[in-house]
């Protein structure tokens, strides 16, 4: 199960385009092994190295400035995640140490990767206010889960609010295993299957075998 | 009044989880090999069973090699074949329905499952694959996931979701001789955006859509990922039904199909958001630039004031015609337009003539079974005489899966769903399109509409 999310502060680094997607995120030529590890090193790896499928950094790249070293959290636009529901894209993120991403909006497959990784996606609630900062990399940003508040070092007087649901919020900051979750609601599974099988018999019969015979 | 998505969320909903979340069963769960070792590796190491093998499949597409003759474990990439050979193993270890590469029935999953009758109307079903919404074109609400949330349906047989918001995409009017479902995708992402789906369930209703055959519905749902929605679901009608009749996986006895269609045509279609198209106004499109949004009719210009970025990759000028511009491949496939109709398409235009001079050509069939229809209709005879690499399916052209592919720069004209930089390979230039226009652009070597070639009497 993921580290769980309570509060984090941490450098951030800022990505200010809209409709990044996930073949950017991790190129699918990254993707080399069946495992979830070994994949932050592809992160970004089309803008991040000068050649593709190198390893030298193309020094123009905003993750590989000095003052990014180390960042955390992850300032972009609006569809942020769109394209592939390969979550590779998150196991990278995660990996390369990103706890959290501040959008302007989210691809909806993308949002529910976040969750399940302990990364915390973060719309806030007045989108206006991060157009003030002039984003170069390194800000200081602090993130409180229980109290739902974003504060950034270049923005003194400044908090963000954002909304998050009851159930992401829980698997965030218990780190919760969502499948052991639904599995203590057996009973009521049970239940529906066998009122869903009297109900739809056709769609639990295997027809497949039947023709086959 | 319920909508048929209503209709279909309460018949699925075990119970509420809490004030926001839903409980919802799910009836299928496709994997593929990309994503399906790496979920039932993960459920088997947490010590979790699949609920019910019976209703959960692994289909074979992503880095499967498109070589004709392929060997049985050919990827295509160095180290690929191990996400075959480990989703082989886990899925008979698991004992859930496995299509596996040489299995007749093998193709894109988008492809396979309406061919197989795995998707049906009704049905939840869930897929690691953003494209699962194309499968709504039958009445199924089916959706998008990621492997953990896989992982869960395998596991409990339901997902935790919330009900997203509703669309209603009404399109009216008729289509124009030579206006495709590609066109009309293209069309609606382009003027709405790459996220005017808004992550919500977006219902396709109106005459031009009831119009449509069902593989033309498959097409205008599977882009659904790229308009930002949650899925995209069509009402099942005669035409559904005429479509499922006899598939492998589907019930012999199609009664209870019968009444979910006669549900479903009592289902309103009131939306407080509605899109509003007239599918006489759409022409053929094609797209400039590094996002779907960027696309425009096929006679007209790169935007004057476009993003310096997305022009630099795809190295264009703003307010550059598109029409004209050499090309160095082209490719017709995928999960968008990868079956027989979009086949028959290209060929009618590619009959009797070639490829242009220092293009390549590549068609890779959906499905195996795309590829057995079209060859009884020669179809593959008028692909190879163009010049055209007559492939195995897979989705291995549409996204970049390692190994060679078209080079660094080169600018490819595609019947797929993703102009991302880098989605075809490190380097290439991706221009969306239907199979039609992608089929006269290859002879044309220049991008080319079908009207603008010259006659073959004329060529005689």
């Amino acid at each position: 199960m993921p580290e769980p999310f309570v509060k984090h502060t941490g450098t951030a680094v800022a990505l200010l385009r809209d409709h990044i997607d996930t073949d950017q995120i991790i190129p699918s030529r990254e993707m080399k092994t069946v495992s979830r590890k070994g994949l932050a090193d592809g992160l970004f790896a089309g803008w991040r190295y000068a050649e593709p499928g190198g390893r030298h950094p193309n020094p123009d790249f905003a993750l590989n400035a000095q003052k990014a070293h180390g960042a955390s959290v992850l300032v972009t636009g609006k569809n942020f995640g769109c394209g592939s529901s390969r979550e590779h894209a998150v196991w990278a993120l995660a990996e390369y140490g990103f706890r959290a991403i501040i959008a302007e909006s989210f691809n909806s497959i993308f949002h529910g990767n976040c969750l399940r990784n302990g990364i915390l996606p973060i719309t806030l609630d007045d989108q206006h206010a991060l157009e003030g900062p002039t984003w170069t990399g390194g800000e200081t940003v602090t993130i409180d889960l229980p109290t739902q508040t974003v504060a950034i070092s270049c923005l003194p007087e400044w908090v963000g609010r954002f909304a998050i649901d009851d159930y992401p919020k829980r698997l965030l900051l218990e780190g919760l295993d969502p499948i052991g979750l639904t599995l203590q609601s057996s009973d009521l599974l049970d239940a529906f299957e066998a009122r869903d099988r009297e109900a739809r018999p056709w769609v639990y019969a295997d027809y497949s075998a039947a023709k086959a015979d | 009044m319920a909508t048929y998505f209503d209709h279909l969320w309460a018949e699925h909903r075990i119970a509420a989880a809490d004030s926001v979340y839903d409980l919802i069963a799910i009836d299928r769960v496709l994997l593929h090999e990309r994503t399906g070792s790496v979920a039932l590796s993960a459920l088997a190491e947490k010590g979790y069973n699949v609920r019910d093998p019976s209703r959960a499949f692994a289909i074979m597409d992503h880095i499967v090699s498109f070589r004709e003759g392929r060997g049985r474990d050919e990827a295509r990439s160095p180290g690929g074949d191990a996400f075959i050979t480990q989703t082989r193993a886990m899925a008979k270890a698991a004992g859930i329905h496995l299509i596996d590469t040489d299995d007749p029935a093998q193709g894109i999953v988008h492809v396979a499952a309406p061919e197989q009758g795995i998707a049906l109307p009704g049905l939840t079903l869930v897929c690691p694959d953003s494209h699962t919404c194309s499968l709504g074109a039958l009445g199924a609400l089916a959706w998008g996931i990621g492997s953990s949330e896989a992982e869960h349906a395998l596991a409990t047989g339901c997902l935790r979701v919330k009900k997203p918001e509703q669309i209603r995409v009404q399109i009216d009017g008729a289509l124009e001789e030579g206006v495709t479902a590609k066109d009309l995708t293209l069309y609606l992402i382009s003027e709405y955006g790459a996220s005017g789906g808004r992550r919500a369930a977006v219902e396709f209703c109106g005459t031009a859509v009831a119009a449509l055959s069902i593989e033309e519905r498959l097409t205008l749902c599977n882009m659904a990922a790229e308009f930002g929605a949650f899925t995209a679901i069509i009402k099942p009608d005669a035409k559904t039904l005429a479509y499922v009749r006899g598939r492998p996986f589907a019930p012999s006895e199609l009664s209870a199909l019968s009444s979910l269609t006669r549900i479903a045509q009592t289902c309103t279609d009131d939306r407080s958001r509605v899109i509003a198209v007239n599918a006489s106004e759409v022409r053929p499109r094609i797209t400039w630039g590094t996002s779907p949004e960027d696309a425009v009719p096929l006679d007209g210009n790169v935007p004057a004031h476009a993003e310096a970025k997305r022009l630099d990759y795809m190295g264009l000028s703003g307010g550059q015609a598109i029409k004209g511009l050499a090309i160095q491949g082209v490719f017709i496939g995928s999960c968008t337009n990868g079956r027989l109709s979009d086949l028959q398409a290209a060929a009618s235009v590619l009959k009797g003539r070639r490829l242009a001079p220092g293009v390549r050509g590549v068609c890779v069939p959906g499905s195996w079974a795309v590829r057995r229809e079209a060859e009884a209709l020669g179809l593959d005879e008028i692909f190879r005489h163009a010049g055209f690499e007559w492939g195995a399916p897979g989705c291995a052209m549409c996204f970049y899966a390692g190994g060679e592919t078209f080079p660094p720069g080169s600018r490819v004209v595609s019947s797929t769903n993703r102009n991302f930089e880098g989605r075809q390979g490190p380097g290439v230039r991706t221009h969306l399109a239907s199979p039609a226009v992608v089929a006269a652009s290859a002879v044309a070597g220049v991008i080319a509409a079908p009207s603008d070639l010259p006659s073959l009497s004329e060529v005689a």
